[in-house]
C-alpha cells in the first residue's frame, strides 16, 4: 500500500550511541537477592544449636514447638518434634538446642519435665502453671558427648554446684519420706531427700539423701539418724513429754540426724557412707548389740502385759527385749507354762570380762560366770512396768533365797531360771497366811473370851469398891485428914518451942548450967 | 491476507511515549530521543527480556525465605510464636474459619507463585518465538499486571498488627524475616511485569506472518 510513504514528515530521532551494554545491570537485582538468600540461610544454620533426643515416659504437658528447654531459667532450647518410640511404651522427643550449646550435651547432662508440684514442705515450678511445663536441664561434668538423653522421671532435689554430701540410708519401710522432704541437725533443715530405691533382694530401701555444705561435715561414721516424722509422746517419771523435729516434719515428715555426744570424735563421714534409718530417735540412740545371747526364760504365771519387743532389764539397765512369746503344756503333770524367749546383750551394760587367761575360751568363761550368778540367786522376774498401761517388763536381779538351780547349757536357747513376779510372790505369802489362819480356833477363842470378859467384870465392881474406901479415907473431912492435921500442927509447935530454946541457949549458954536466972532466986 | 499487519516496528517508526511524536530512528540505531521532548525512544522496551528475567530469578530466590522463615512472632505470656505464612494457613485452618484460611493461601502463597510462573511462561514463549494463543497470553499479562499489586496486602496487615498489637508484656506481635523477603517478592514480580514488553508477544506473529506473506 503506498500510503505508507504517504505519512508525511516523519522527523528523524536523535542517536544517543554507545548507551547501551549487552549485558544489563539489572542482573545485579537476582544477584542480591541470591546473596540476601544465602546470607539468611547461612546466619540460619549457623544459629542453629545441636538437635537431641530425650525419651519420656510420658509427653504429658509438652508440646513441640512450645516446649522450652531451660538451665537455670535460661531458654536453651525447643522441642521440635514429639513421637512414640517403635514399642509405643516412651516418648521420644526432638529438641533443637540454642547455638552454642555443645559443651553442655554430655554424657551425665539430665533432663526432667518441670511441672508445679509440691514437694518437701515447698511448692515449685509454680511459674509452669501458665506456661507451661517445660524441661529442665542439669549439665554433667563428663567429657564425652551425647545427642540422645533419657528424661530423668522425678526432678532431681540437688542441682548444679550446690556444695554438700549424699549419704545413703538404710531402712525397712519408707514411711512419709518423699523426694525432697527435709533433713534436720538439730531442727535447721540441712538437706532434703535425693531419691529413693528399693533394694534388689525387696528387703529394704536405700534412701539418698543430701546434706549441704557446712552441715554435712556433722554426719561423722557414728551419726544416727531416724525418722523425724510425727510426734514423740512420752510419759516418763518426769511427766508428759513431746518430741517434735518441727510442724513440717509433723505434717510431712523429715528425718533427723544427730551424732552421740559420747563416744569418740570421728572425721566428717565420706560421700555415700551408708547409714541406717532408725524409726525414732531412742531407737537410734540404743547402742548396738554386740554380743547378743538368746535365753528362755520359762514363767508359770500369766505373762499378761508382756510383748515381743518388752525390755530385758538388769538392775533397771536395758540389756536385751523379748522376742518371743509361747505357750507349753507338760502332759504329765498338765503345767502351763509361758516359755519367752529373750535375746541380751551382756556387752550393753558394760560388763567386761576383766583377767581373761590367755587361751582361755569365752564361751566357757562367760559359761562360769553366769552359773555363778546363777548360784548368788540371779534370776529372771516379771514386772509390771507402768500401772496405766499394764505393761510388763523383764527383770533380772538377784534373789538370794531362791532354790537352787543347774543350768542346763545342752538346751538350745539356754533356760535362765525365773522366779514368780512381785505380785505373784505376795499372792503365795498371803495365801500362806489365810491358811494359817484357817487352822486358829476362832469359835474357843471367843468363848474364852466372853467368859473372861465376865470375869473382868466382877473385878472391876470390886475394886471400884476399894477405890472408893480409898477415896472416903483420903476426903477433907475424914477423921484420917483431921488427925494428921492436928498431927502437923503439934510438931509445928514442938519445932518452935525447939527454936526458942537454942536461941536462949546461943544468948546464955550458961543456962545449961545455972539454968534460968529467974528461977535461982 | 494479502499483507502482513503492520506495525510502527516494520514500518520503521517509533512513537514517543510523552508528547506522541512519531519520528524514525537514526538508520542503523534502534534507539534514540524524541526530537521534540527528548523522551528516550524505542521500538521495544531496551532489555525487557533480559530484565524481566533478572526481576524474576530475584523474586523467584526471595520467594524461598520468605515462605521458610516466619513473618509473625506472637510474643504472650506463655512464650513466643513464630509462624511461617504456611504455618499461619494450618493455624486458621478450621471448620469454621477455612474461607479466611483459603483467602491466606491464595492471596499469600498461590498468587506470587502463579505470577512467577506466568511470567516464565510468557518470557519461554516469547523467546521461542510462540505463535499460538496470543491473545490468551496478553490476557494473562493482563491480569499478572493487575493483580500484583495486591498481594501487598499482606505485607500491609502483618505491618498494621506489628504496629498495633504491642501490649506489652502481655502480648505483643513482631514482624518476622520472611515478611521483608515476601515484599521483595511482591516488589520484584511487579518489577518483572513492568519491565516485560507484551508488544514482543505479537512480534513473532508479526514477524511470522512478514514471513508468511
Amino acid at each position: 500500500m503506498p500510503e505508507n510513504q504517504g505519512v508525511p514528515h516523519v522527523p528523524e530521532s536523535r542517536n544517543v550511541p554507545g548507551k547501551r551494554t549487552r549485558l544489563s545491570l539489572v542482573w545485579i537485582v537476582p544477584i542480591v537477592a541470591a546473596i540476601a538468600g544465602v546470607w539468611v540461610a547461612v546466619t540460619r544454620i549457623l544459629a542453629e544449636g545441636p538437635k537431641i533426643t530425650i525419651v519420656f515416659r510420658s509427653a504429658e504437658g509438652l508440646e513441640a514447638g512450645k516446649t522450652k528447654i531451660h538451665y537455670n531459667g535460661v531458654d536453651v532450647g525447643t522441642l521440635t518434634a514429639i513421637r512414640l518410640s517403635d514399642d509405643h511404651q516412651r516418648v521420644i522427643a526432638t529438641a533443637q538446642m540454642a547455638p552454642k550449646t555443645e559443651s553442655f550435651l554430655v554424657d551425665d547432662t539430665k533432663f526432667w519435665v518441670v511441672t508445679p508440684r509440691i514437694a518437701g514442705g515447698t511448692v515449685s515450678g509454680l511459674g509452669t502453671l501458665l506456661s507451661g511445663a517445660y524441661i529442665g536441664m542439669e549439665i554433667g561434668r563428663a567429657k564425652e558427648k551425647r545427642r540422645d538423653f533419657v528424661a530423668l522421671t522425678e526432678p532431681p532435689v540437688v542441682t548444679g554446684d550446690v556444695p554438700g554430701r549424699f549419704f545413703m540410708l538404710k531402712t525397712s519401710t519408707l514411711g512419709s519420706l518423699e523426694y525432697g522432704t527435709p533433713i534436720y541437725f538439730r531442727r535447721l533443715q540441712v538437706g532434703e531427700v535425693a531419691s529413693y530405691v528399693l533394694d534388689d533382694d525387696g528387703q529394704g530401701l536405700t534412701v539418698k539423701v543430701f546434706v549441704k555444705a557446712p552441715y554435712d561435715q556433722y554426719v561423722t561414721p557414728n551419726t544416727r539418724f531416724w525418722h523425724a516424722s510425727g510426734i514423740d509422746l512420752s510419759l516418763t517419771a518426769s511427766g508428759l513429754s513431746v518430741q517434735t523435729q518441727s510442724l513440717v516434719s509433723i505434717l510431712i515428715g523429715g528425718i533427723a540426724f544427730e551424732t552421740p555426744a559420747t563416744g569418740p570424735v570421728l572425721p566428717a563421714a565420706a560421700a555415700d557412707t551408708v547409714f541406717t534409718l532408725y524409726g525414732d530417735r531412742k531407737e537410734a540412740f540404743q547402742l548396738p548389740a554386740r554380743d547378743p545371747q538368746t535365753f528362755q526364760l520359762v514363767f508359770k504365771q500369766s505373762v499378761r502385759g508382756l510383748t515381743v519387743g518388752a525390755p530385758v532389764e538388769f538392775h533397771g539397765i536395758p540389756i536385751g527385749h523379748v522376742v518371743a512369746l509361747d505357750a507349753q503344756v507338760d502332759v504329765k503333770t498338765f503345767e502351763f507354762s509361758v516359755p519367752v524367749t529373750v535375746i541380751v546383750d551382756a556387752t550393753r551394760f558394760g560388763v567386761k570380762v576383766v583377767e581373761l587367761e590367755p587361751g582361755a575360751d569365752m564361751a566357757t568363761v562367760r559359761r562360769k560366770l553366769l552359773e555363778n550368778f546363777v548360784a548368788h540367786g540371779a534370776r529372771a522376774q516379771l514386772r509390771s512396768g507402768s500401772l496405766l498401761t499394764g505393761a510388763m517388763y523383764v527383770a533380772i536381779d538377784f534373789f538370794p533365797d531362791a532354790s537352787a538351780v543347774t543350768m542346763d547349757w545342752s538346751r538350745k536357747p539356754v533356760e535362765f531360771p525365773t522366779v514368780p513376779g512381785e505380785l505373784e510372790g505376795i499372792e503365795a505369802s498371803i495365801t500362806k497366811i489365810v491358811k494359817k489362819l484357817d487352822t486358829v480356833p476362832i469359835q474357843a477363842i471367843g468363848d474364852d473370851l466372853k467368859k473372861a470378859i465376865v470375869h473382868l467384870d466382877e473385878t472391876l465392881v470390886s475394886a471400884r469398891g476399894t477405890f472408893d474406901s480409898a477415896t472416903r479415907l483420903v476426903a477433907p473431912d475424914s477423921t484420917l485428914d483431921t488427925e494428921l492435921n492436928t498431927t502437923l500442927q503439934e510438931l509445928s509447935r514442938a519445932a518452935r518451942g525447939l527454936r526458942v530454946l537454942a536461941d536462949y541457949l546461943e544468948r546464955h549458954p550458961e543456962a545449961l548450967v545455972r539454968g534460968k536466972p529467974g528461977e535461982a532466986k | 491476507m494479502s499483507t502482513p499487519a503492520a506495525t510502527a516496528m516494520t514500518l520503521g517508526l517509533q512513537g514517543c511515549h510523552a508528547c506522541g511524536l512519531v519520528s524514525r530512528p537514526v538508520p542503523g540505531a534502534d534507539e534514540g530521543s524524541c526530537p521534540r521532548c527528548g523522551d528516550e525512544l524505542s521500538f521495544r522496551k531496551s532489555a525487557s527480556l533480559q530484565r524481566t528475567w533478572a526481576f524474576l530469578i530475584a523474586a523467584a530466590v526471595c520467594y524461598v525465605p520468605a515462605n521458610v522463615l516466619p513473618v509473625l512472632t506472637t510474643v504472650t505470656a506463655s512464650g513466643r510464636d513464630s509462624d511461617t505464612i504456611l504455618q499461619g494457613v494450618v493455624l486458621l485452618w478450621s471448620p469454621t474459619g477455612w474461607p479466611l484460611s483459603l483467602i491466606v493461601l491464595v492471596a499469600s502463597i498461590m498468587i506470587p507463585s502463579a505470577k512467577i510462573v506466568a511470567l516464565v511462561y510468557l518470557l519461554v514463549t516469547v523467546q521461542r518465538g510462540s505463535v499460538e494463543s496470543n491473545v490468551q497470553r496478553v490476557r494473562l499479562y493482563r491480569m499478572v499486571e493487575l493483580i500484583g499489586r495486591w498481594s501487598m496486602v499482606d505485607v500491609f496487615v502483618d505491618t498494621f498488627t506489628a504496629a498495633l498489637v504491642q501490649l506489652q508484656p502481655l502480648m505483643s506481635v513482631e514482624p518476622g524475616p520472611g515478611l521483608l523477603f515476601f515484599a521483595a517478592v511482591v516488589v520484584l514480580t511487579m518489577l518483572a511485569v513492568e519491565s516485560f514488553d507484551p508488544r514482543l508477544i505479537w512480534d513473532a506473529a508479526s514477524g511470522a506472518e512478514v514471513q508468511r506473506a
